[in-house]
């Protein structure tokens, strides 16, 4: 059978590319969810501002360098794994799996603070407070709640990957898993670092 | 070639035998054949929900449906019709079956990632099918507006959930066709050479990949709202129910364009076949396919003239409207192009072909009625919209997919149907597609409003007429299909190329062999060189 082979770095940046494309649709479905945080923020500044004062920003900031030093740590295992270090690799995968867990048991008590200050969908507080604290505390949880979806997503994609490593399925010659794998934590990553700012920077 | 090793007989992976080697096959063809079979069932049965819609208004007042049972019908229809018949159609089942072939490779770029497409697309409709039960399914119309669709008691987060995951297999096969295109070409086809059917799908995908998460997410708040009561919504607690329609539309009007443009691009392969002449403005095609894509993201609150939204919103997107009727005007213009002073010769896909032209016409021009601000206030949410979109979804796509059913049947099945039959059926469509929709234009333009279960009088006469049309439409598709499936009493010796194609699926046997191609296809320096086929002008 002698039809054309693609050649290996075809197929190798063809997984790349479809990585890529698939990462678009995720930046575009949290976009829907930033397009209603715009017009809404056009619609309810100054309640905005006065939710965004209640959050608190010492958990935001140490969320936000957890996140950074993950996604450090994955990019690290992957040039590990490139020059077959896979001790280094794997400490690597393991630090970003345990910083999105840490970013995780941040969220619970985060989450926790507020749900016992009676702030939650539908609550007595909202309900009767400002329409425009509502919208942004609305906001908040759906946004963030998708978020910490995406994180639980990306530590199990993590996971696989670091498998994949450890059983040599992935090694310095077939890396695009990992490399994959990477890009989706970088994603989720970068969704964050639009959320900080919009949600506990807002003055 | 031994006619006994196709596809059909060589599974892949090689391992599975009977029905295994179709439910965990990784082949491109067989994929295409397993969506094909869906689509037609879903096709037939939202089909019949619509004849049962259009009997109940055959005549004034309750007939044999509740006020209730009526709204649950037409949403159920529009659900089907669109999420589980139209959008994915030609994609999934002729997409599937013939991109890899005519850009001369061997499958899609992830050939297991395409059968999970499959599946996503197959638990979408059983959920679909959940949502039929207990409370019954959605009264909402297949756009889920809020507020009714966050407080009616009916089945509304399991038919969005349908929908979220029908997206998805929309979004992953359209990742798939991107990446194929881009690095799976026959090293001698550059991207001015590949057929316009794939064009078009490279079109199409980038619109599937990049709008579907915009309603996935709008469906997703739904099913929040419903459960959480957040208030994103609800003028009382801060929202704006404005804002889900511009969430809603800035996918599902880029939606027609996924529905429309593939069955565009059918047309632009069956026209020049049968006209033995290249495609008139080949790379006018190609970049009326991506305007379309690009310009069609941008005009979808031409559904929201009346909801509300500011004047200089109605301006801005009714122009853009406008707009974006000019590249489909350029396609239309180059297959009449194309047809003049060729050698014509008449055959089932290229009579429905024709008849493609007209009804799309027709639907196109009378969407600028509805794209002009001015006359859309008086039709809006009238039976004018609803004949305008049937005239370019079913009128269009509809009969895009009965062309590309009749232009590949051949090749996928390795028989012919016959052509007496295939006439009569499509006449006798056609002919009922226009009795049944020309008097709603009328209609609406009259004042009978939409999604309505009964009407005024006056309209009674124009619904009752419009059922006759129903009938014949009805017949029409149940002989055409016959005579499809009549076509496997023979026996499989269609020829490799019985049209006379000169694109790659046309080098390979009927049916062809698991990996398409037995030697390296020859790629024309121009995908439509005709010269090969017949041997010169012939005079008039």
């Amino acid at each position: 059978m002698s039809l054309h082979r693609i050649s290996a770095q075809d197929h190798e940046s063809g997984k790349k590319l479809g990585m890529w494309l698939f990462l678009y649709t995720e930046i575009i479905l949290f976009g829907g969810l930033f397009v209603l945080y715009a017009v809404y923020l056009t619609l309810h500044t100054q309640d905005f501002i006065e939710g965004g004062q209640e959050l608190n920003r010492i958990f935001g900031v140490v969320n936000t360098v957890i996140l950074l030093v993950s996604s450090f740590a994955v990019a690290a295992s992957i040039t590990a794994v490139q020059q077959g270090q896979k001790g280094i690799a794997l400490m690597g995968l393991g630090g970003s799996i345990g910083c999105g867990l840490i970013f995780l048991v941040n969220k619970y008590f985060e989450w926790g603070h507020k749900i016992s200050h009676g702030i939650y969908p539908n609550s007595e507080r909202l309900l009767e407070g400002a329409d425009g604290q509502n919208i942004f505390f609305g906001l908040y949880y759906v946004i963030t709640g998708l978020h910490g979806l995406h994180i639980i997503i990306g530590i199990t994609v993590l996971a696989v990957a670091m498998a994949f490593v450890i059983s040599g399925k992935v090694g310095p010659n077939r890396f695009a898993l990992l490399e994959n794998a990477g890009l989706y934590w970088h994603l989720v990553d970068l969704i964050w670092i639009f959320i900080f700012p919009l949600f506990y920077l807002i003055i | 070639m031994d006619p006994e090793t196709s596809f059909f007989e060589t599974p892949a992976p090689s391992r599975f035998t009977g029905i295994w080697s179709w439910l965990l096959t990784t082949d491109h063809k067989r994929i295409g054949l397993m969506y094909l079979f869906a689509i037609l069932f879903w096709f037939c049965l939202a089909a019949l929900l619509g004849g049962l819609i259009r009997l109940e208004l055959m005549q004034p007042g309750e007939n044999f449906m509740s006020p209730e049972l009526y709204n649950s019908a037409f949403t159920l229809h529009g659900v089907i019709m669109i999420f589980l018949f139209i959008i994915p159609a030609l994609p999934a089942a002729f997409g599937n079956f013939f991109l890899p072939m005519q850009i001369g490779t061997d499958d899609v770029f992830f050939p297991k990632l395409n059968l999970l497409s499959w599946y996503l697309y197959m638990l979408g409709g059983f959920i679909a099918i959940a949502a039929l039960f207990s409370d019954g399914f959605p009264d909402t119309g297949w756009t889920f507006y809020v507020p009714f669709s966050i407080s009616t008691q009916t089945n509304v987060s399991t038919a969005v959930f349908a929908a979220f995951v029908l997206g998805f297999a929309s979004m992953l096969t359209g990742l798939n066709f991107i990446t194929t295109v881009h690095r799976m070409r026959s090293p001698k086809m550059g991207w001015m050479q590949i057929p316009l059917f794939t064009w078009s799908l490279y079109a199409t995908s980038w619109v599937q990949l990049l709008a579907t998460p915009v309603v996935s997410i709008t469906l997703v708040l739904v099913m929040v709202e419903r459960f959480f009561n957040v208030g994103l919504f609800d003028p009382a607690r801060g929202g704006d129910p404005i804002l889900y329609q511009h969430l809603f539309w800035m996918y599902s009007h880029p939606a027609v364009y996924i529905m429309i443009l593939p069955g565009m691009g059918v047309i632009s392969e069956i026209i020049p076949v049968f006209a033995r002449k290249a495609i008139f403005g080949y790379k006018a095609i190609v970049i009326s396919s991506m305007a379309i894509a690009v310009a069609g993201s941008l005009v979808w609150a031409h559904h929201m003239y009346t909801s509300g939204m500011s004047d200089t919103a109605v301006f801005v997107f009714s122009l853009l409207t406008f707009v974006v009727a000019i590249p489909s005007a350029i396609k239309v213009f180059s297959w009449v192009a194309t047809l003049y002073k060729g050698a014509i010769e008449m055959s089932p896909p290229l009579f429905l072909a024709l008849c493609f032209i007209y009804l799309f016409s027709v639907g196109g021009l009378t969407g600028l009625v509805l794209g002009a601000a001015g006359t859309d206030i008086h039709v809006h949410d009238t039976h004018f919209v609803v004949a305008h979109f049937h005239f370019t979804m079913f009128g269009g796509t509809g009969f895009a997919f009965f062309a590309a059913l009749h232009y590949w049947w051949p090749k996928m099945f390795g028989r012919m149907y016959d052509f007496k039959k295939a006439y009569i059926a499509s006449i006798l469509v056609t002919g009922g597609f226009m009795f049944h929709y020309v008097p709603m234009f009328i209609m609406g333009l009259q004042g009978m409003p939409r999604r309505y279960y009964d009407y005024l009088p006056q309209y009674a006469s124009g619904n009752f007429f419009a059922g006759f049309g129903a009938l014949f439409m009805i017949l029409g598709i149940g002989l055409m299909f016959t005579n499809l499936a009549l076509s496997f009493r023979g026996e499989r010796n269609a020829l490799s190329n019985p049209w006379g194609g000169v694109t790659l699926e046309w080098q390979t046997a009927s049916p062809p062999c698991l990996h398409n191609f037995d030697k390296e296809p020859e790629v024309l320096d121009y995908p439509y060189d005709f010269s090969g086929v017949v041997d010169g002008p012939k005079s008039s």
